[in-house]
């Protein structure tokens, strides 16, 4: 019986003391009627020798082409120890931290997690993660409505360049809420979103999306909007990839009007500090924000204190706005938050340190555009937009971009994320990335196989 | 200990972080060209992450995880929780390296051996629930809710059925319930539980009507029992045109031997975290798959795999689902805790399912009966366990003065993690305990006599219990002064000696 360590002696005494014959008269409150008969497609039951065969049989079908696709989901070398420690049944095994006093492992790791994000994001406060970046930005957007106390609108502008899925998910999340997302259009050259082409008198809304950098890689004037925004009455909400804040700007400081400085709330997917790419998931979400509006922030919340000896502990806090307390009155349904994954990027961040991240940001920057020398050195091949971008580049190819990929795959390259799915605008367009773990062989490899593709 | 040592081991990583330095390891030969990054749009000061070796952070958070309890190191008989053993083997298959390494975004082509593991994962879960699809996609629990919720909202909108505003929840129902109708736009109204445990059928019967959407409910429920009415509720709320979604959270219980779709529910979620055994990660990441009956199916989250006639897997999108409530995260769901759970099903194979809930009840009633012979009180003392029950310390609060918060703090001194305080939230001083199937007897056994012991030092001295605990890293934490006086992250002290 895997798992399961009674034997019948076992059994026996158990149903003695209980004062049943068999296990069978423990259901007999459940009707019979209800009882169901045996499970038709659920398979044998195996041992571990053999389960390990299968599984291993399957993984070996999935060989991968060297990647160079991200649109979200970036490959970056984690350091061996962050899954090693990760994996400790101590934290693997433990739960949620209600019992404060139980969990101090969990609950200091948290803190130093938040602590970590607020630094690199420049905010006030961060919560202890959420589900994952798209999700995070549907629940940016529902704590907007509730900071934002001057705007009566739901209205919110959300650029086209922010990542499509990221928008169908907002849509999908915050449907019956009254909330309007109102695109905005980027720029043809630039792909980025033209300040001068914002609207005068944009009238009551809630808040700005600014994404940085944009789903097509390129950076955006983030100054300039969050100073538009501001000074309109809408707060900022910033979606951001972590690694490129090692270098960039980071949304604490965006803006040059000191009274209004920052994001108001910034949120973005955690996944390239320590989460494989694992198809998709598990990653996690993050979220921080200015300090006066951290009542309003969804998820959990570390908080320190002392205990009754005076030395110091950290509790969850501010568990009013979550649903076990608050229940149809909560800032979210949200329960779990993403323990092992916040547990890997803490481990990541620590290991790596600012230089190690900021290496790999200026690496990652530094291989794309080497790429996208190589690429476009084809006959044929154009970057699309003109402005500078952290690790992504928007190429035009002379053919419909799927044939050219799967024919790139026949040659042993991954080579981008098709786009005309999404921007049908843009023609033949791909997104390519290029992060710190490709040496030169590999761009000479993409460049020769792209080369020979389009010959 | 030591002096320093204690003041050591309350450190954070920030304290032993030094200027200058590197973790040699990871640093990456050559100058990265950033020059085409404007001036104006670099960082001007590094952010203040730790500058530690890669000594220092293995033994920082090496020793950070030994404060911890842990279902690998104690009892935890968490109510509704389902902490049961977390089988090594899951999380080795799932981290193989073509499972860790496979980009979202890659071609179906090079990912056939995962998605075999998905759908067939999905054909596993439609038997065990009963349900005729079920998608993955959900990230956890509360996330299948709102999926739940929000495609009974679509079936209702698209039969251009507007009246339909309420959604029913039993007053004893999870928090994330009543969050999550909110969520959907819905008001809520509570049902009350008899005083047997189940659902209130009366007061059931006079709040449908042409404005109920749906009721939300877990069988057995959160007081631990089986609804023995369940079908005549589901006839109820049918006949008024509303919805039945259920709460898989106690799918632990039933196992194997009662489907939620034979029950009449028309949707459910699972939580995988907790049923088939994914890791809890210290609050996360979980899995909350929904299973759908028919009516409902053109509306699943996507994506969904499905399988061509040549037996080649591919992701069911919109064009596939056009009625889709749509996507609930960037790419498909929580795939390496799918896995596991793929992994834990294929470990148990169908005869192992049927025994969870044999030995999870057993044990439920086991507990139970020699808790109930030491003298505790049971909340629903003449009715079955199921995998849990609650025991209430009403008595002991009235007459003593110890609460359940006292109880629960001496346990972690005899190295057991607490049961569910205070929930569900209609039973006073509650302890909601749900041993699970892979705790041995004499495991149990212990509890009982640590319960024992804590009720003779209550009898004998109150203040022993509201001290409590006393053997872990920290005494009792000041809640009060965490939400009064916010602290939530380090910040260094203004002369930043050594930084």
């Amino acid at each position: 019986m895997p798992f399961i360590p009674h034997n019948d002696a076992d059994t026996r005494a158990m149903l003695d003391a209980i004062g049943a014959d068999t296990i069978e008269d423990l259901f007999d409150e459940v009707p019979a009627e209800l009882r169901a008969d045996a499970l038709q497609h659920v398979p044998a039951g195996r041992s571990e020798m053999a389960v390990t065969r299968l599984m291993h049989g399957r993984a070996a079908q999935d060989t991968q082409p060297l990647n160079f696709i991200g649109a979200g989901a970036y490959e970056h070398h984690i350091p061996a120890a962050v899954w090693e420690l990760t994996t400790r049944g101590e934290f693997y095994t433990a739960y949620t931290p209600y019992q404060a006093e139980a969990s101090q492992g969990t609950l200091q790791l948290l803190y130093e997690f938040q602590t970590m994000m607020a630094e690199l994001t420049a905010m006030d406060v961060a919560n202890a993660s959420l589900y994952d970046g798209a999700s995070a930005l549907a629940e940016a957007v529902l704590m907007a409505v509730r900071a934002n106390r001057k705007s009566k609108s739901k209205r919110f502008l959300m650029p086209a360049n922010v990542h499509p899925v990221y928008r169908q998910v907002v849509e999908t999340i915050v449907k019956h809420q009254g909330i309007t997302l109102e695109l905005l259009d980027y720029d043809a050259r630039g792909g980025h979103l033209d300040p001068a082409s914002l609207p005068g008198e944009p009238g009551d809304i809630c808040a700005l999306v600014i994404p940085q950098p944009n789903f097509f890689g390129v950076l955006e004037d983030v100054d300039a909007l969050t100073d538009w925004a501001h000074g309109h009455g809408m707060l900022v909400i910033a979606v951001v990839n972590p690694t490129a804040l090692a270098l960039l700007t980071p949304p604490g400081e965006w803006g040059r009007d000191d009274k209004t400085r920052g994001a108001d709330i910034v949120c973005g997917e955690g996944q390239p500090l320590g989460a494989p790419l694992s198809s998709g998931g598990p990653y996690f979400g993050f979220m921080c924000c200015k300090q006066k509006h951290v009542r309003q922030m969804p998820g959990r919340i570390i908080g320190a204190t002392v205990d009754q000896d005076g030395k110091p502990g950290y509790v969850l806090t501010l568990q009013a706005r979550e649903q076990h307390i608050r229940r149809s009155k909560a800032t979210s349904n949200i329960c779990t938050n993403q323990g092992l994954l916040t547990t890997a990027a803490t481990l990541y961040m620590t290991l790596m340190g600012p230089d190690g991240l900021r290496q790999t940001a200026a690496h990652s920057h530094a291989n794309t555009r080497q790429l996208c020398e190589r690429l476009c050195a084809i006959d044929g091949v154009e970057k699309i937009f003109d402005r500078p971008g952290f690790h992504e580049a928007v190429l035009r190819l002379p053919r419909p971009a799927a044939e050219v990929l799967t024919a790139l795959e026949d040659r042993g390259v991954l080579g981008g994320f098709d786009l005309s799915g999404h921007y049908p605008e843009l023609g033949n367009a791909i997104l390519v990335c290029a992060t710190e773990t490709k040496t030169a062989e590999d761009l000479d490899l993409f460049a020769s196989a792209l080369k020979d593709v389009l010959a | 200990m030591h002096e320093q040592s204690k003041a050591n081991s309350h450190q954070l990583i920030f304290e032993h972080s030094r200027d200058g330095r590197v973790n040699g390891a990871h640093h990456l030969d050559g100058q990265a060209d950033i020059s085409a990054i404007p001036e104006a749009l670099l960082r001007r000061t590094p952010p203040g992450l730790p500058q530690v070796s890669e000594m220092d952070g293995v033994r920082h958070y090496t020793r950070l995880s030994q404060k911890n309890f842990s279902i690998d190191t104690h009892f935890y008989p968490l109510g509704s929780c389902t902490m049961k053993h977390n089988p090594r083997a899951c999380n080795t298959l799932s981290m193989l390296p073509n499972f860790l390494a496979r980009h979202p975004l890659a071609p179906a082509r090079f990912g056939q051996g995962f998605l075999g593991c998905m759908w067939e994962l999905q054909e596993i879960l439609k038997d065990v629930t009963g349900m005729q699809a079920v998608s993955l996609t959900p990230m956890a629990g509360a996330q299948g809710e709102f999926a739940g919720v929000a495609m009974i909202r679509a079936y209702h909108d698209a039969r251009d059925d507007h009246e339909r505003r309420e959604i029913l929840v039993p007053d004893a129902a999870h928090g994330t319930n009543p969050a999550t109708a909110t969520m959907c736009g819905y008001t809520v109204r509570e049902i009350p539980t008899d005083a047997n445990g189940d659902v209130d059928v009366d007061a059931l019967k006079a709040a449908v009507g042409p404005h109920t959407a749906g009721i939300m409910l877990t069988n057995p429920s959160t007081l631990g029992v089986f609804d023995r009415r369940i079908k005549e509720i589901a006839e109820i709320v049918h006949q008024a045109g509303g919805l039945l979604y259920y709460d898989g959270a106690n799918l632990n219980a039933i196992l194997g031997k009662v489907k939620p779709g034979d029950m009449g529910f028309d949707v459910i979620h699972m939580n995988l975290h907790k049923t088939f055994s994914t890791p809890h990660g210290g609050g996360g990441p979980g899995a909350g798959p929904v299973g759908v009956s028919e009516r409902l199916r053109p509306f699943m989250p996507i994506p969904v795999v499905g399988r061509d006639d040549n037996g080649a897997y591919r992701w069911l999108t919109e064009q596939d689902l056009p009625q889709s409530i749509g996507r609930l995260s960037a790419h498909m769901g929580n795939a390496g805790v799918l896995l596991r759970a793929y992994v834990y099903a294929l470990l148990l194979g169908r005869e192992g399912m049927e025994r969870v809930a044999d030995y999870a009840t057993l044990n439920g009633n086991y507990l139970m009966a020699r808790l109930a012979q030491a003298g505790f009180d049971m909340a629903l003392p003449s009715r079955r366990a199921t995998h849990e029950f609650i025991l209430t310390l009403k008595r002991q609060a009235a007459e003593q003065g110890v609460t359940a918060m006292d109880f629960a703090k001496r346990l972690l001194d005899y190295g057991y993690h607490a049961p569910t305080t205070y929930f569900p939230l209609i039973v006073p001083e509650c302890l909601l305990i749900e041993p699970t199937e892979t705790e041995s007897k004499e495991s149990l056994d212990g509890f009982v006599e640590a319960m024992c012991a804590i009720q003779q030092e209550a009898d004998d001295n109150i203040e022993t219990l509201k001290g409590a605990p006393y053997t872990l890293p920290s005494r009792r934490l000041d809640d009060v002064k965490a939400a009064r006086e916010l602290d939530l992250k380090y910040q260094p002290p203004k002369d930043a000696a050594g930084q």
